[in-house]
This record gives structure tokens, C-alpha cells and sequence, in this order.
């Protein structure tokens, strides 16, 4: 039999196994359907919920504009498939070809599609993150019980963190008339993903809205009343705030612990897979019938050095699944590599922050369209000579052209003069991002390494 | 985007809740589904788009004209009524 | 043939009914320097680009002299309205200028007059009785916008005689082709329609009504405010009408898709999009300016040229639509230019919407169409806003 009658057999009657039913799952499923898959499809997810859209969860879940439960991704098509939810994987048999479940079950699959995605980083400590206040937000039930805490009547919120996430429950509290602190290792809110110039605006957007900004600070512990409820958190500079809830914004963790000792390339960084979304195996060698998409992946980008990059962005979810869900059914010549060029957005305060490209490579940046201390303007990125990145603040209709420059690799700094170019701004500064060995919240694009074969650093099961 | 006519109206005149979500990546804060339906879309600030994610046959007619009025064509919106089957029990 | 002609050719009234072939032509080699040093953008992916490049201005003071230039780009005593500046300035007039007109701060306003301009449809359509022949440009797609205009700015509707003819001839300056005289009275046009919308501001400044330059007037300089009006009650003349007229037409041009949307008027709202991609009100955009050299489809449009942007022709490029000269209401993914692009993209775009969707099923309802009297229709001069001057067709009959 050859290789193509086997590729044939497979788009008629074989079995693609999805674990994670969220985006990054649903798009493959319907990408699958949509390029003439008629086997069978099942969808495993640990949620006891069909697919649903995370983004609106920080922002108008949280402002009562719509409800969490009302979160359910549009379909593109029907996908006729069973759908195993409210049950997790819990280990994957290579060489049988199967993932177990938590319940018991095992499900056979000719080709297997990994999309668990991250949850959220809980608090370092278990019994003070058990405390009757201290939430993280990540899933529709974590924002239900954010928005219901927050329109009972609390007096203050702490938010841990200043990534994205956190600067949108901060932003939200704010919108609510709620009022909060919120404590950022780093020297500036948003600085692990736009470094310290563009976080020096984040850090004035959130004053001045009246957020108590406290950076360069961490939360060291967080105290209970003798009922289990969060009363107070500690400081690293020895200060203490009386809070009734706090929100844990420290970044995600990857969900791979399913993995281990499976075989393949999976750990606290992802799961690495090639540039087609085939998933390596520990040896550095591509598998042939597992894929990986989402925010659970890392793969290599050439426009950034063939680093492995691991994003967690929505968009990146959607144009990984549907790579994947064509890799997966079709023969060698016909596979596409996943060539997209980071992007993400995020609103706070009422700005809308857009980024494309990866900022945290750059090693300059000049502000080439309109004013920092307007907070609107377009941040373009350089490294080494070539523009590498851009952020906007409601700059949004000039992101199309940044992604183009990008893409072309074009000249930085950028010379050529243009419309809303303000001469006090003209000369590249240092971005300023802080050390990449130093932790910071909310870096959505991970830099994992420029291969595979790190795995030794890799595949220590995460204590974090 | 479905339209009405197309396979799954039927849930959708029986009051089934209907579906949509936005690419902001795509977007660019046009705005255009804003004016067109107001209680579905808005702005926050400027420019950042916020929409619900559901919304029922009285703005059916609205929804249909903002995602075909989008000038970057970023509204995904559905009437899809398939059936999640087998959907386990809640574990844990 | 060489380039200079093909431009010549397009502009050419002669050639108004049709210009697709034309456009069609000069795809062929998608950026196009013109013999006086104007670069012709033609094809959707450049036009696109170019368009949302930050190195293109709309401010023909940026064009070297011996260039032409907008009317608002002259000494006219006033400064130019916010479609011909660039950011910041454009910016930031134009998100004052949207403060009562809709999102973030008005997003109900234009929502809150479909009840009388559904009137206006009404009035106008019952007007058709007893008649079997009406020319849809007069007597419909021509007062709905002026009317629409009217209430959105609240200028009074029965001025509407005085401006029309300033307003026609503004707009036929934008028109490239049209000459020293043409453009000496479209400049004479902005003075005499700024007058007299100067003296309403004023009035207005002391006695509020409704509309946005009541609301406008305390936030702008009088000068900023009556540069507004003055292109917000042009463009509000002279594109509407196109798209309303250009539906009309391009239905009863197509039985099989009337007689679909007969059936499913639903369907008006996917039709309305393909004619802004199939017929667009706004053909092309001859006013930008290369602020540096700018590198698009293998060709430099050096710093200082004119760049014309051909909204048309990218709309009908096979590289982006399928079979792009079919009118076909259920083209996916219909990412048209027929309201532009960018940070300049129509700021009428909602209101000309909500005109089409109650005035084109409302129109094909009530009225039992005949036939078209004049195909092709006599078109009006304008190559940019171009359109029929008339639409006459026969009427059978006419629905309550």
C-alpha cells in the first residue's frame, strides 16, 4: 500500500482523536471537515463546556456586558463529531495508539491532535490560594465568580500581576468603581510583553484611572481570617494592604503533565513540534501521526531565527489548527508550515493595545507615528537593523502595514518620513525590557530555545 | 456567516440564541458594526471593540448587516444548533 | 496604446457607462506612472497597501507645485476639511467631529433616525402613484440622501435648492479631468456654501437644534466647523445617491437576482455590499500624495508624486474575487474597497448603510417594475463620484 492510498484511507475512515476542546480544537475540527474528512472525530475536553471564547472573559464578562455562559464560539460548519467533555486526558499510549481518560476510557486514534492549551499559574502557596477570595481567571467559571465577587460590595482588589490579564481585571475594577491595587515585580505593567518605554505609558494609563500601581513589589503572602477568608497581603518592601479579594495574574502554565512519559517532546514549555505542527518525539525525531496547535505548541518561526516560540494568542490558536488539521490528513508534499506572524490585542483603560511581531526581540525602538504622552501611537521594534515588531495604542489601522515591514524584513530604524511622525521621538531608544532571567507577568510570546533537543532542561516535570 | 435560508434557520426561529465572535486581530475599530447595531457592539474608548457573544432574534436583523458591513469581514456569526452529544457529567 | 491615454480614456465621458474594460487594462500593470510623473494604483492588494501606507498623504499641500490640487488645498479662506489632513490633525478632527455621530460617545444617533428617514422612503414612493414611468435618481435616490443629510447635520431641507448647485460643483471639482474653469468654481462653490453655512453656525452657536453642528459648535473653531459642514453636506449629495441608483440599476440588470430578492428580501443585505464591490460610488481616490519613495508591486512611487488609488478597478481584480465581473450577492468574504480603507474610510459609510437597507427593499416591494427606458442611463460628468443623472425605468404598479 502506498503512502498515498494510506493518506486516502485516512481521509475517509480514519480516526482523529482532538484532545482540548477550546479555539484551537474546534477550528482544527471544522478544518478537518471542511477539507473532505468523513472518519471518524472525537473531541476531548476537560470543561464540561463545548467551545468557548476566552478574550471576552477579563474584559466584557467581567464589566456585566455578557455573561460568561454566553461565551460559546460560533461554528464555521458542522463537524459531526462525539464529543467526550467534562473529562480530561490523562496519558497518551504511543505505541497503542490510544489516550486514556480520567474516567477510564481509552480512545483509539489513527492521528492525534494535541490542543490543551494553559491554565492559569495558581498562587505559589496551595492554603493561602485556597483562601475565600483569591481567584485566577482563565475559564468561564473562574470570570462567573470573579464578576459575582466584584459586584457584592468589596472594598479593595489586589491584582498580582500587571500582564494583560491583569491589567484588564485592574481596568475592569476601575469601570466598576471598584477599588484595587495592583503589585508588579517587574519595573512597569506590561513590560514582559512591550518592555519598560510602552510600559511606562501602562503604568500613567492605570494612575490615572486611579489604580494603586505599586511595580517593582511582590506579594510575599497572602493572610486569612479564622473563616478561611482572604483579609490581607504582604508585601516584599514590608507593607501590608487589607484586601478582601485577590486576583492571581502570573502567566499560564501549559497543560503537558498528561504527556509525561508519553514519548514525545512535551513540558513546562509546551510541546514542541516542527514547523508543520508535527509534534517531536524525545528524541528530536518529528512524529507522523501526532500534531500539536495553540497555546500548548512551540515551534520554530524563521523569521525569528528559527526559535522556538510558543504564543499565546488567539489568533495564533485559529491559524495553528487549521495548519494542523491540513497537515494531518494529507501526504508530505502538500503540508504548509505555519508561518504566522505573532499578533495579539488586548483593551484596558479604554485603549486599544494591538502588537504584531515578537517586541521582546527587539534591541531598539522609536516611536514612529504619533505621541507616548498622547497614548496613541504606533512603537516599532528593531533588531539588529531590521524592524522586528510594532505595538499601537488605538493605532490599530496602521498595524496591517508594521505586519508587512515585518514580514519583509524591512530596514530599522525606519527613515522615511510619514504621516503623525513627531520630531521629539526620531531617535531609537533602548526598549527597555527587563532581563530575560528575570521573571515578569504576562509575556505572551515565549522564546523557547532553538531546538527540541533541549529536553533535558526541558522535561523536568514543572514544581511551579 | 450564515444567512437565513441556509441549513440551520430552525433553531434560530424557535429562539435559539445565536452566536457570534469577532477576529480583533482583524479588527481595526471601524466601528461600522457599532452604528448598525448598537446593542450588540460597542466602543471602549476610541477604538477597542467589545461585543456580546450572544444575542437573540430581535437583533438578528442588525447582527447580519454589521458583519456584512465590516470592512475587514472580522463578525463570525452562526445559527448552528448541532448538538455537543455525549457530553460527560461534570467530574470533580 | 500608452499610459497617458488609458487614464485619458477613462476619464473620457465617453467611456462613463463602462469603465470596467478600462480598469480591467490597466490592472494589467498594477502601478502605472503617467506621463506628468501621477502613479495609477490599480490592483486590490496594492491598492490596499498603498492606501494604508503611513508614508501617503491626503494633503495636496504635500504635492510639489505645478501638481493639482484639491480645492480645499487652496486659499479659500477656509482650512481644509479633515478628508484632505493627515494625523494628527485629521484625527483628531475627525474624532471630535464623531463625538454626536456615533461610537464611543453617540453610537445611537443614526440608529435613532431610520423611524423618519423610513418616512422619507415613504413619502417619496407614494409619490410614484398613477405614474408609469419615474426617474429613480430624481425622484428617489437623489432627496433621500439630501433629505438624510439635512436632518444629520440640521440644515433645513427647503434650502435645499440654494446649495444644491455649490454642491454639485464642488464635487465635480474632486473630478481630475475638470479643468481650470471647473476648479475655479468648485473653489467658488466652498466660499459661497461656507457662507451660507457660516451664518447657519452662527445661528446655531446661539440657538441649538437638533443635529450635529449645534453639538459641534462649542467644541470647533468656526473655521474648522464650517469646513466640516461643507464637505459632510457634499458627500452627503453626491455619493448616496450613486450607491441607491447604482443598486436600482444594477438589479434590473440582473432578472434572475431581482427575482430572487423578490422573494428573499433578506437578501438585500449581502446585495447592497456587492454593489458597493460591483458599482462603487467613489470610483478612485486622485487626491493622495507619496510623503517618501514608497516601493509597491516592483515599482518606486518616488517622494512627491501624486498617487491616484483605483477603488474600482482593485474591486474587479480577479487576484482577489473570483470571477470579479459577475454581479453575485453570495460572494464570500466580500472585503470590498467601495468605502475605502484605512484611517480615511468613508465617515458617511453608516449612514449611506442604513439608507441602502431601508430604501432598496422598501423600493423593490412597493413597486412593480417594468423595464429600464435607457440602458446604459445618461451618466453625469464626474468620473470620481460617478453615476447616472438619470434612471428612468417604466412602472406597472405600485404596492401600499
Amino acid at each position: 500500500m502506498s503512502a498515498d492510498t494510506d493518506v486516502q484511507l485516512l481521509r475517509r475512515q480514519g480516526r482523529i482523536v482532538v484532545v482540548g476542546a477550546s479555539l484551537a480544537g474546534l477550528r482544527a475540527a471544522e478544518t478537518l471537515r471542511e477539507q473532505g474528512f468523513t472518519g471518524s472525530l472525537t473531541m476531548i475536553g476537560d470543561e464540561p463546556f463545548e467551545p468557548y471564547d476566552r478574550p471576552p472573559l477579563s474584559k466584557q464578562a467581567l464589566l456585566g456586558r455578557a455573561r460568561p455562559e454566553d461565551t460559546a464560539l460560533p461554528r464555521r460548519r458542522d463537524i459531526d463529531a462525539e464529543w467526550r467533555l467534562g473529562v480530561a486526558a490523562e496519558s497518551l499510549d504511543r505505541d497503542a495508539k490510544q489516550v486514556r481518560l480520567t474516567n477510564g476510557d481509552t480512545v483509539p486514534y489513527d492521528r492525534l491532535l494535541i490542543t490543551t492549551g494553559t491554565r492559569a499559574r495558581p498562587w505559589f502557596h496551595p492554603e493561602e490560594a485556597a483562601l475565600d477570595g483569591v481567584f485566577v481567571l482563565r475559564t468561564r467559571d473562574d470570570s462567573a465568580r470573579l464578576r459575582r465577587k466584584l459586584t457584592s460590595g468589596v472594598s479593595r482588589v489586589l491584582v498580582i500581576g500587571a500582564g494583560f490579564t491583569g491589567s484588564e481585571v485592574a481596568s475592569a475594577c476601575r469601570e466598576l468603581g471598584v477599588e484595587v491595587t495592583v503589585a508588579e515585580r517587574g519595573p512597569a505593567p506590561l513590560v514582559g510583553a512591550l518592555g519598560g518605554v510602552i510600559g511606562a505609558v501602562a503604568d500613567r494609563l492605570q494612575r490615572r484611572h486611579g489604580v494603586d500601581l505599586r511595580c517593582g513589589v511582590s506579594v510575599t503572602a497572602l493572610e486569612g481570617d479564622d473563616v478561611g477568608r482572604l483579609r490581607r497581603a504582604h508585601l516584599s518592601d514590608g507593607s501590608a494592604i487589607d484586601v478582601e479579594v485577590a486576583v492571581v495574574s502570573l502567566g499560564a502554565m501549559r497543560n503537558t503533565e498528561w504527556l509525561a512519559g508519553s514519548g514525545v517532546a512535551a513540558g513546562p514549555r509546551g510541546v514542541a513540534c516542527d514547523a508543520g505542527c508535527r509534534v517531536f518525539d524525545v528524541n528530536g525525531i518529528v512524529t507522523d501521526d501526532i500534531y500539536a496547535a495553540g497555546d500548548v505548541a512551540r515551534s520554530p518561526h524563521p523569521l525569528f531565527d528559527y526559535q522556538f516560540l510558543a504564543l499565546e494568542h488567539w489568533g495564533n490558536a485559529v491559524e495553528q489548527a487549521e495548519i494542523a488539521a491540513h497537515n494531518m490528513i494529507c501526504a508530505g508534499p502538500d503540508r504548509r508550515p505555519h508561518l504566522w506572524l505573532p499578533m495579539f490585542w488586548s483593551s484596558q483603560f479604554g485603549v486599544n493595545i494591538k502588537s504584531v511581531g515578537v517586541p521582546s526581540l527587539g534591541d531598539q525602538l522609536v516611536v514612529a507615528q504619533g505621541s507616548l504622552a498622547e497614548d496613541k501611537f504606533v512603537a516599532v521594534y528593531g533588531y539588529r537593523g531590521r524592524v522586528i515588531a510594532a505595538a499601537s495604542f488605538d493605532g490599530a489601522k496602521w498595524m496591517g502595514f508594521y505586519e508587512q515591514q515585518i514580514a519583509d524584513g524591512a530596514p530599522f530604524p525606519p527613515e522615511y518620513r510619514m504621516v503623525d511622525r513627531r520630531t521629539e521621538t526620531l531617535h531609537p531608544v533602548d526598549p527597555a525590557f527587563p532581563d530575560p532571567h528575570l521573571p515578569t507577568h504576562g509575556a505572551t510570546v515565549t522564546l523557547t530555545g532553538h531546538s527540541p533537543s533541549e529536553r533535558r532542561v526541558a522535561f523536568v516535570p514543572s514544581h511551579a | 456567516m450564515s444567512r437565513r435560508g441556509d441549513r440551520a434557520c430552525a433553531c434560530a426561529e424557535s429562539g435559539f440564541p445565536m452566536r457570534l465572535v469577532v477576529d480583533l486581530n482583524r479588527c481595526q475599530g471601524f466601528a461600522q458594526c457599532v452604528f448598525l447595531a448598537p446593542d450588540v457592539f460597542s466602543l471602549h474608548g476610541e477604538e477597542a471593540l467589545l461585543f456580546s457573544p450572544r444575542f437573540d432574534e430581535a437583533q438578528r436583523d442588525r447582527v447580519e448587516k454589521a458583519a456584512a458591513a465590516c470592512p475587514v469581514q472580522a463578525i463570525l456569526v452562526d445559527y448552528s444548533d448541532e448538538p455537543t452529544k455525549r457530553v460527560e457529567p461534570h467530574v470533580g | 496604446m500608452t499610459t497617458g491615454t488609458l487614464i485619458t480614456q477613462i476619464t473620457d465621458y465617453a467611456n462613463r457607462a463602462d469603465p470596467y474594460p478600462l480598469y480591467a487594462e490597466l490592472r494589467k500593470q498594477p502601478v502605472r506612472r503617467q506621463d506628468d510623473g501621477t502613479y495609477v494604483v490599480s490592483t486590490y492588494y496594492e491598492v490596499r497597501s498603498v492606501a494604508n501606507d503611513p508614508r501617503l498623504s491626503n494633503d495636496t499641500r504635500n504635492r510639489p507645485p505645478g501638481y493639482a490640487r484639491t480645492a480645499d488645498a487652496d486659499d479659500t479662506g477656509l482650512p481644509p476639511s479633515f478628508i484632505f489632513t493627515d494625523p494628527p490633525v485629521h484625527d483628531r478632527l475627525r474624532e471630535t467631529i464623531t463625538r454626536p455621530f456615533g461610537p464611543p460617545h453617540s453610537p445611537r444617533f443614526l440608529d435613532g433616525l431610520r423611524g423618519e428617514l423610513a418616512q422619507v422612503v415613504t413619502e417619496l414612493l407614494d409619490a410614484f402613484e398613477g405614474k408609469d414611468q419615474v426617474d429613480i435618481v430624481e425622484d428617489f435616490a437623489y432627496p433621500l440622501p439630501v433629505t438624510a443629510i439635512c436632518k444629520v447635520l440640521g440644515v433645513p431641507r427647503e434650502d435645499e435648492p440654494n446649495f444644491h448647485g455649490w454642491a454639485d460643483a464642488l464635487a465635480s471639482s474632486l473630478d481630475p479631468q475638470v479643468g481650470e474653469e471647473g476648479k475655479e468654481k468648485g473653489q467658488q462653490a466652498r466660499q459661497d456654501l461656507g457662507a451660507y453655512l457660516s451664518d447657519l453656525i452662527e445661528t446655531k452657536r446661539r440657538h441649538p437644534g437638533p443635529g450635529i453642528l449645534s453639538a459641534l459648535a462649542p467644541d470647533m473653531t468656526p473655521a474648522d466647523l464650517e469646513a466640516t459642514a461643507v464637505l459632510l453636506l457634499v458627500a452627503g449629495h453626491e455619493t448616496t445617491v450613486n450607491a441607491i441608483t447604482n443598486t436600482t440599476l444594477t438589479l434590473l440588470r440582473h432578472p434572475d437576482i431581482l427575482d430572487r430578492f423578490l422573494k428573499d428580501p433578506d437578501l438585500a443585505v449581502p446585495l447592497i455590499e456587492e454593489v458597493l464591490r460591483y458599482e462603487p460610488p467613489v470610483q478612485f481616490v486622485p487626491w493622495t500624495t507619496a510623503l517618501a519613495d514608497i516601493d509597491v508591486a516592483g515599482t518606486t512611487i518616488p517622494k512627491g508624486s501624486p498617487v491616484w488609488l483605483m477603488l474600482a478597478a482593485a474591486n474587479r481584480d480577479p487576484q482577489r474575487f473570483e470571477d470579479p465581473d459577475r454581479f453575485d450577492p453570495d460572494r464570500k468574504d466580500n472585503e470590498h474597497l467601495g468605502m475605502y480603507t484605512g484611517i480615511h474610510y468613508c465617515f458617511g459609510a453608516p449612514l449611506a448603510r442604513i439608507e441602502l437597507h431601508l430604501a432598496v427593499p422598501e423600493l423593490f416591494r412597493r413597486v412593480k417594475f417594468s423595464r429600464l427606458l435607457e440602458d446604459p442611463p445618461p451618466y453625469r460628468a464626474n468620473a470620481v463620484l460617478r453615476g447616472p443623472r438619470h434612471l428612468p425605468v417604466a412602472i406597472e404598479g405600485l404596492t401600499a
